[in-house]
């Protein structure tokens, strides 16, 4: 089998297995223990906050340790907006159908339970929010602007710092979802500009069930999950010690290797997207042709099933995505593909191949060489509709 | 290594199935259809719903073999529904089975089977073959009650050698005590009784949701053409029903005919009743040979039916035939299938569309 869903998730790097493994066993404590067991764990979490702050060009206690880049987003914007709320009475939520679940699922519950408006952002053809439209859409009743750093299904990445700008001119929190993008581009949240970060260790070789949020100094929230003071009351629940260990060492490595990782990867996915466009009849690129994740090509075919071509690919030895896990086998377009424009005969053929470290040239040629032929296998199957 | 594709439902005959290709050493896939509900209804069809997909997915994880969901909504809707709705429309009663295992199962899927490498395609379905000479002979399942050859009479030569019906040489009893042992969650099932896509509810519910028009009040009438009462909607009925006619007569009276032309709902007594021959249409011949003339055969003229001895005649180059019962049937339905057998043996069959 070869895997191309990296942005699905990644395998642990080894070297953030072998950081971690000493807190499953004789590092056992509890960091919120008095005693020497509980010292030695608070010390690795601290360091571990200490390494993410140095990577963020921020303050350790701007960080919270929270258990999934979900979790992360729903603490931004559920904290942020009942917090602003109480605080100014602001009730509208600016953010995107093209943002991940996490934030537009929770961002409609915010509407139905809470009372709080949601103005949908609208994205351009690549599926970006252009400043210009979070210009005109905010006002001061806007408790909090969410635009994600890249998407997960189509890898366009936003101008964050542009939308940064708009927001702080108005004393706006603004959030972003880094979780898809964390991998690759920097997350120095002083150059980008954003008040609130979310991201999950598993997208960059990191474990699974780990995720941090950056929280400016002085933006207005509240705890979603109450109980204990943990994370300077923001976020109760022992620490994850281990989990949070192999976040901070995994976050490290992707940043002192970025630039290599990207470069690497970068000639492979361009490969990639130059043949499939080339070679496949009816084939769109999907997201922004250039302002993309360096890992990520994703395309539409015009009538084909996506989830029957997944699974000729998977039978063939490929293991892709459709950018929106489905398996049940019950095709709808996605929000993000039909909030691009995309007729529903496009929408439902979509492929996402997303590379990573273990991904090799021969891998990605063997690729191209079969795709093409399952893609004509898929059309003709899904035209016996 | 022979690659088979199983055809999955969550359920225990074809997670079982699934069991016993793998542990006879193929490389075993498996697909399950996504097939189509009312809108509003989808957890609650009968064969497909998430937990029946949920239930397969772990069948298949235990099993350790790859799995794949494969939608056939539409064409389920557009071919399978459609005929059922239009079969009533017709004053027939329909059998969506035989449509849906040979344009669904073994054409849709089937080539989704072939189109991953699949050497064969199995279902849990309790039927055998018997492979001889380059020819492959369906038989019933060892376990009469559940045998399942009248609605497979459909299968052709060329999709019979590549068939596999794993479960066909075991009873019911055996296969559940199989699933059991090799932890198979899906052993406690209940066996699916119903059509899928009515989702548990009664049929003449579903007609009046999709499709009104067909099912509306009519005469009912005498073979003299007697006006006798009112039916409530022909699709209501079956031929042979004696209950819920509501007609003050001295003597009981049977449904003897649908006219779905006219809309009226013709009875009698007891004495016109019975049929001596069939007229049946898409006849499959399952050895692949259209018989040279007339030949005795037992006869099963519904799924639940006892089978009857006859004379089997193929007319129109063996695309129809006719059944010339020894005895007359009292229960002949159109749109149901009359399938021919020569003892265990599948012979052909074909879809009622008139008796007289």
């Amino acid at each position: 089998m070869i895997y191309l869903d990296y942005a699905a998730t990644t395998p642990v790097d080894s070297r953030v297995f072998d950081a971690m493994l000493p807190y499953f066993t004789e590092n056992f404590g509890n960091p919120s223990s008095t005693h020497r067991y509980g010292q030695k764990a608070e010390a690795a979490v601290e360091t571990a906050r200490e390494t993410m702050a140095g990577i963020l060009h921020c303050q350790a206690n701007e960080i919270i340790f929270t258990s999934c880049g979900s979790e992360s987003d729903n603490l931004a914007l559920r904290g942020v907006a009942l917090a602003r709320r109480e605080q100014t009475g602001a009730s509208r939520i600016l953010t995107a159908r093209a943002e991940h679940h996490a934030v537009s699922k929770t961002a409609e519950r915010l509407e139905k339970e809470d009372g709080f408006r949601v103005e949908w952002l609208k994205v351009d053809e690549f599926g970006q929010v252009k400043p210009e439209i979070v210009e005109q859409a905010i006002s001061n009743d806007t408790a909090l602007v969410s635009v994600m750093y890249s998407n997960n299904e189509i890898g366009t990445v936003n101008p964050l710092r542009a939308i940064a700008e708009i927001c702080r001119k108005r004393g706006i929190p603004f959030h972003s979802d880094a979780v898809q993008a964390a991998a690759y581009l920097p997350v120095d949240v002083e150059s980008l500009g954003v008040d609130l970060l979310s991201l999950g260790a598993h997208k960059f070789y990191g474990p699974k069930g780990i995720g941090a949020l950056y929280v400016r100094k002085g933006t207005p929230i509240q705890p979603i999950l109450t109980g204990g003071g943990q994370e300077f009351g923001l976020r109760a629940g022992t620490h994850n010690v281990p989990l949070i260990v192999g976040l901070a060492e995994a976050l490290r490595l992707a940043d002192v290797e970025r630039e290599e990782r990207t470069a690497r990867l970068l000639s492979l996915r361009d490969k990639i997207i130059g043949a499939v466009l080339e070679e496949i009849p009816h084939a769109r690129l999907t997201g922004h042709p250039r302002e993309r994740v360096p890992n990520h090509a994703s395309f539409v075919f015009k009538d084909v099933d996506g989830n029957l071509l997944l699974n000729l690919l998977d039978a063939a030895g490929f293991a892709c995505s459709s950018g929106s896990a489905c398996k049940t086998g019950n095709p709808e377009p996605s929000e993000v593909l039909t909030s691009l424009g995309l007729p529903r005969e496009w929408a439902l053929g979509s492929l996402r191949v997303t590379l990573g470290l273990g991904t090799t040239p021969e891998q990605v040629g063997d690729f191209l060489k079969t795709l093409p032929n399952l893609v004509e296998k898929a059309r003709s199957l899904s035209s016996a509709r | 290594m022979t690659k088979v594709v199983i055809a999955m439902s969550g359920g225990v005959d074809s997670s079982v199935a699934a069991a016993l290709l793998k542990r006879e050493g193929y490389e075993v896939v498996g697909m399950m259809l996504r097939l189509w509900s009312e809108p509003g209804k989808e957890d609650s069809n009968r064969c497909c719903t998430p937990d029946s997909m949920a239930m397969a997915r772990r069948v298949a994880a235990k099993l350790d073999i790859p799995f794949y969901a494969v939608d056939a909504k539409e064409i389920f809707r557009n071919t399978v529904v459609e005929y059922f709705l239009q079969g009533y429309g017709r004053g027939e009663t329909p059998n969506p089975c035989l449509v849906c295992n040979r344009h669904i199962r073994w054409e849709f899927l089937f080539n989704h089977a072939k189109a991953i490498g699949a050497d064969f395609m199995a279902t849990g379905h309790y039927v055998r073959l018997k492979r001889e000479d380059g020819r492959v002979q369906l038989l019933k399942g060892v376990d009469p009650a559940k045998d399942q050859s009248y609605v497979l009479h459909v299968l052709t030569q060329e999709k019979l050698s590549q068939a596999l019906f794993p479960v066909g040489d075991y009873p019911k009893s055996e296969i559940r005590a199989l699933a059991a042992q090799m932890g198979l969650a899906a052993a406690k099932r209940p066996d699916s009784q119903d059509l899928c896509f009515l989702a548990g509810d009664d049929y003449r519910n579903f007609l009046g949701r999709n499709a009104p028009q067909i099912n509306q009040p009519g005469k009912i009438v005498s073979r003299e053409g007697r006006v006798l009462g009112e039916h409530s909607g022909l699709a209501n009925y079956t031929i042979g029903q004696r209950k819920g006619l509501n007609l003050a007569s001295p003597i009981p009276l049977y449904v003897l005919q649908k006219n779905a032309a006219e809309n009226v709902l013709v009875v009698g007594p007891a004495e016109s009743l019975g049929t001596w021959e069939l007229l049946a249409v898409n006849v499959n011949w399952t050895s692949g040979e259209i018989p040279s003339g007339p030949f005795r055969a037992m006869v099963k003229s519904r799924y639940t039916a006892r089978e009857t001895p006859g004379l089997v005649t193929p007319l129109d180059n063996g695309t129809k035939a006719t059944v010339r019962f020894d005895l007359p049937q009292r229960d002949i339905t159109p749109g149901q299938a009359a399938v021919f057998y020569d003892g265990d043996l599948v012979l052909g069959g074909g879809i009622i569309i008139q008796s007289r």
